[in-house]
């Protein structure tokens, strides 16, 4: 069907404008208004350029965090994405027994993020939590509160179980999309079942998965309230992540030119990985 | 009731969609748009029904300048290609759904339903549901709908090209009884050149959104205004011969040379096109001044009671139409006989520059 | 390549299916010989879908047995059978070019190299797909889709049969005819058993040998295109091939042949014969419209009242009333009638054909 352009279209997109302005724009704007100035109190403020930028960028404990953010980002993604579609393959294509998987699937998806930190800071201790206790019996020395390694492990075991049905749920519903045909074809052309993964599934995922990875990317990125609860970035700062960093510069030491700058600098890094990420997933099988 | 449309166009990011339709619909007439795929038949039936705004021209109702004014003030039906129905509503309600929207009172509208019902043949039908129903059965649903109202025009955009060739024949039949009757314009659009014979009235040929011929269907089908026009209006399409005219005689590519007479005889010299349809085309002589040619056969399709044979020899390709099922392997050679009375002539230009005596077909 | 056998082969989707009306294909027996060019052609909801999947064994049927070169393949996945087949609508692998779609069912039997590419070159060729070979599948028209669909199933040399189920809906109607040529072109260069599913007669007359037309879940006549033109074996071959179908009149008996309301059909003394061991008043009478003549009156023909008259260009088709039947009669365009008027119409013996319980009688050889 042909669109007619009429302009007057515009006016139905205002409310939109509008709320994302003052829920975005505005507040956006107060943050790259602090960035650039040195405050003291109410009415109290120097104009100080880019010094907090810079200052930022220099900052080792910052630049600590960063890499261990980024380290953690990419282990998020290289472990649900792949478990996820695995699963995903592996579930019943209709019936009972499919609706039975989709509930225990999303079942972690509804559980609010601080119950799921402290549901593993008491799953996962060596004294009383069913986990740690049963890698201690096991012969593992595991100690999330005391090992680093422990910590970063168990930090990273939660993030799976709490999203990984998110990208199993997306990937499922990718593949039910896929017509029978496709399958009867492969089929007939002999196809290994690597190959219909490989030619049918895999490129009829693609656009789930760029927003499975997106979604991963950002929220692991901006990971804050269960290693929080968890481990209270400990122990040291091997589980602080940047968000954590964050406010505890902000709130905690009132650092506010500082924390602000480090906050742009924060939502370019995060606006410049989706943007690279997504023009690497679609451009994939572009034609050359 | 009359439609007009005067000199309108319509381009949608610089691409023409329609260009200067100039037609006019009366009251109670039947009218086809023949055109191939994206033709401008879709386009040209939005802009009648308001559904679409042209950029220039105007669209008169009854001498009354109607541009610019939208679907809902227009009293427009219109049948689509895909079944569209209401998948939640009964075939009844389905059906009485214009009617309920006009605020119609229950018993008139009770007596409607039925009629319409009865007259498209779902009347036993009515307590269903559409994806209980077969595709015909659907699309019957989809016109009732459209007739139930009373609109001044209805359209039908290829609303059978979905069902399959048997059932097209039978509603094609009865969309020609049930419009003997009704004083509303219909529009029916169409890529068969077939079906635009077979529902009869008036005949427009659409080619990249523009009109090539209107009229009568007889007029058109007997006289194609240049090739375009009997390509299209031809199934399959007309067959065209180069020829070039010395003296009395005609030479058909580099060596077929045949004496024109007749008429033919008061062709001025020069390059022409001859038309000649393919059931003009004999596999034996009908007359002493047959033109024969040697051609090889490239298909044989068979239809139920005919058969399409293509045949080539060097730049020639031709289709000739035979009464009969004949199976025929490609490969195989034939002589095939053109009748110099059944030939059409465009000039250079492509106009038609002589219409045969026995052009056959449609009178009226 | 190989000869498909259908042996005492039912199919029903109940899973016990408790009179004839469930079941999608009732018992029958069929042979689709080795290089035939067949086509099953019947209307939507007939089993022709149905039979083509139990023949290339995405479906098992639920009695009987499928026979390739004399084996059972019942439980044979449509691998092991090695069978082709196309989809209505086309399925290629987006993220490949089109010349790897071609190769794809040649690297999966693992032949060498050189080979893939010779054979993917020759059938691109058949198919007219050379430039298109190094474009990605997904940016092609429906109708070059639906070409990569039919190469893939060509492009193997040792395919049992080729299957098509409705190959052509998708294609743009003034394509449809090369297409039809193509594949009658590569049926006759390559030999190969396919079979054609669809409901347009055109298309399975054009593309095939022999038609074996379905109704509901029968194979009610396997014959050549002009068999089942002119010699109709049951009345729904009658009415659905044919535009208009044949013309079908209830008869009852009477002395030296059938009559309908005052007007007799003489019978051949065979026909007659056969008639007379038969129990059933279910009788009708079948001619096409091709064949009714118009006649000036004499005692043989029947005044009928014009009713109607379609121009269809190259012929007309009259209806017309005989005796309050509706008949169509299919004329030559040079004939002049008019609404209204009376035709004297004659009935040729030769295409005359009589059906006792739908099925069409004939004098015994």
């Amino acid at each position: 069907m042909r669109k007619v352009p009429d302009n007057r279209a515009w006016w139905l997109v205002l409310p939109v404008l509008l709320l994302v302005a003052f829920s975005a724009l505005v507040p956006l704007m107060t943050v790259v208004n602090y960035s650039v100035q040195d405050i003291f109190g109410p009415g109290n403020a120097y104009y100080v350029g880019t010094e907090w930028f810079r200052d930022v960028l220099r900052d080792e404990r910052l630049q600590a965090s960063l890499l261990r953010q980024f380290g953690f980002s990419a282990a998020v993604l290289a472990i649900e994405i792949p478990l996820g579609i695995g699963i995903a393959l592996m579930m019943p294509k209709g019936g009972i027994r499919a609706s039975l998987c989709l509930i225990l699937l999303a079942i972690p998806l509804l559980i609010p993020w601080n119950v799921v930190g402290t549901i593993w800071q008491i799953f996962a201790r060596g004294d009383i939590g069913l986990f740690g206790w049963g890698l201690n019996q096991l012969g593992f020395n595991y100690n999330y509160t005391g090992d680093p390694v422990d910590a970063w492990l168990t930090v990273l075991l939660m993030d799976v179980w709490h999203w990984t049905p998110l990208v199993a749920l997306l990937c499922y519903s990718g593949l039910r999309a896929i017509p029978e045909a496709f399958y009867q074809a492969a089929e007939i052309d002999r196809a290994s079942r690597w190959a219909v993964f490989r030619y049918i599934q895999l490129p009829r995922l693609k656009n789930v998965l760029v927003i499975a990875v997106l979604l991963r990317f950002m929220d692991s990125f901006m990971i804050y309230t269960e290693p929080f609860v968890l481990t209270g970035g400990g122990p040291g700062s091997s589980t602080t992540f940047l968000s954590q960093t964050l406010t505890t510069m902000a709130v905690g030491q009132f650092d506010l030119g500082r924390a602000a700058a480090f906050s742009l600098v924060y939502f370019l890094i995060v606006l410049l990985v989706s943007w690279l990420f997504f023009t690497a997933i679609t451009h994939m099988d572009k034609e050359r | 009731m009359s439609l007009q449309l005067e000199n309108v166009s319509r381009a949608v990011d610089g691409v023409d969609f329609i260009r200067d339709a100039d037609l006019t619909f009366e009251a109670g007439s039947f009218n086809v748009l023949l055109g191939r795929t994206l033709a401008g038949k879709t386009s040209l039936m939005r802009l009648m029904a308001g559904l679409d705004q042209p950029d220039s021209g105007r669209i008169l109702h009854n001498s009354e300048d109607v541009t610019g004014q939208g679907v809902r003030k227009r009293n427009v039906s219109m049948v689509y290609q895909q079944f569209i129905n209401y998948p939640n509503l009964t075939v009844y309600e389905n059906i009485a759904s214009p009617l309920r929207l006009a605020k119609m009172k229950e018993q008139e509208l009770d007596r409607r339903v039925k009629e319409t019902a009865a007259m498209l043949h779902i009347d036993n039908l009515l307590s269903r549901y559409p994806l209980e129903l077969s595709g015909g059965q659907q699309q019957r649903t989809a016109m009732a709908r459209a007739l139930v109202k009373d609109a001044t025009l209805i359209l039908f955009d290829e609303p059978l090209v979905n069902l399959d060739y048997k059932l097209r024949e039978e509603l094609r039949s009865e969309l020609r009884q049930l419009f003997r009757e009704r004083q509303c314009i219909a529009v029916y659009a169409t890529t068969e050149a077939n079906e635009a014979l077979a529902l009869g009235g008036t005949t427009t040929l659409l080619h990249e959104g523009r009109v090539v011929q209107t009229g009568p269907v007889a007029e058109v089908y007997r006289r194609p205004v240049n090739t375009l026009a009997a390509e299209l209006f031809s199934e399959p399409p007309m067959n065209l011969l180069p020829g070039k005219v010395t003296g009395n005689s005609v030479t058909f590519g580099a060596n077929i040379h045949h004496d024109l007479t007749r008429e033919l005889g008061d062709l001025a010299e020069g390059d022409y096109l001859f038309g000649i349809r393919p059931s003009h085309v004999g596999l034996s002589p009908a007359g002493e001044d047959d033109l024969a040619l040697e051609m090889e056969v490239e298909l044989a399709e068979i239809s139920g009671s005919e058969t399409f044979l293509h045949v080539g020899a060097g730049a020639l390709d031709m289709v000739v139409q035979e009464l009969g099922v004949h199976t025929r392997h490609p490969g195989g050679q034939v002589k095939i006989y053109l009748p110099m009375n059944r030939l059409f002539v465009f000039d250079q230009r492509r106009a038609l520059v002589h219409t045969p005596a026995d052009s056959g077909g449609v009178h009226g | 390549m190989a000869e498909i056998a259908l042996t005492a082969m039912a199919h029903s989707y109940e899973k016990e299916p408790a009179g004839p009306e469930d079941y999608a294909i009732r018992q029958l027996d069929h042979v689709w010989e080795k290089g035939g060019a067949y086509a099953l052609l019947g209307p939507s909801g007939c089993g022709k879908s149905t039979m083509l999947n139990i023949i290339s064994g995405l479906l098992a049927p639920s009695e009987g047995q499928v026979l390739f070169d004399g084996k059972p393949v019942n439980h044979l996945s449509p691998r092991e059978r090695n069978i082709a087949q196309v989809f209505q609508f086309p399925v290629v692998y987006d993220s490949m070019t089109v010349f790897d779609n071609l190769a794809f069912p040649l690297r999966n039997s693992g032949l060498p190299k050189a080979k893939i590419r010779e054979r993917v070159n020759e059938i691109a060729e058949v198919l007219e797909l050379e430039p298109l070979l190094h474009r990605k599948a997904r940016n092609l028209t429906a109708d070059e889709k639906q070409k990569v669909s039919m190469g893939r199933g060509l492009v193997r040399e040792d395919v049992s049969a080729i299957l098509f189920d409705e190959p052509l809906t998708v294609i743009d109607p003034q394509l449809k005819w090369k297409l039809r040529r193509k594949l009658k072109q590569i049926h006759e260069q390559f030999d190969i058993t396919m079979i054609y599913v669809t409901h347009d007669q055109l298309e399975a007359s054009t593309f095939a040998d022999r038609i074996a037309v379905m109704y509901e879940g029968r194979i009610v006549q396997f014959g050549t295109p002009t068999e089942l033109f002119e010699n109709p074996n049951h009345t729904f071959v009658g009415f659905f091939i044919g535009s208009p179908g044949m013309n079908l009149i209830d008869v009852t008996r009477c002395p030296g042949g059938v009559q309908f309301g005052n007007t007799r059909f003489p019978l051949s003394e065979g026909v007659m014969k056969r008639l007379a061991e038969t129990g059933s008043d279910n009788l009708r009478l079948g001619i096409r419209p091709e064949f009714i003549e118009l006649t000036e009156p004499n005692p043989d023909s029947c005044p009928a009242i014009v009713e109607d008259v379609e121009d269809l260009g190259t012929y007309q088709i009259l209806t017309a009333q005989l005796e309050g039947q509706g008949l169509k009669v299919r004329l030559s365009e040079d004939i002049q009638v008019e609404r209204k008027q009376v035709v004297h119409l004659h009935f040729p013996a030769r295409w005359l054909k009589l059906y006792v319980d739908e099925f069409l009688v004939e004098a015994s050889p």
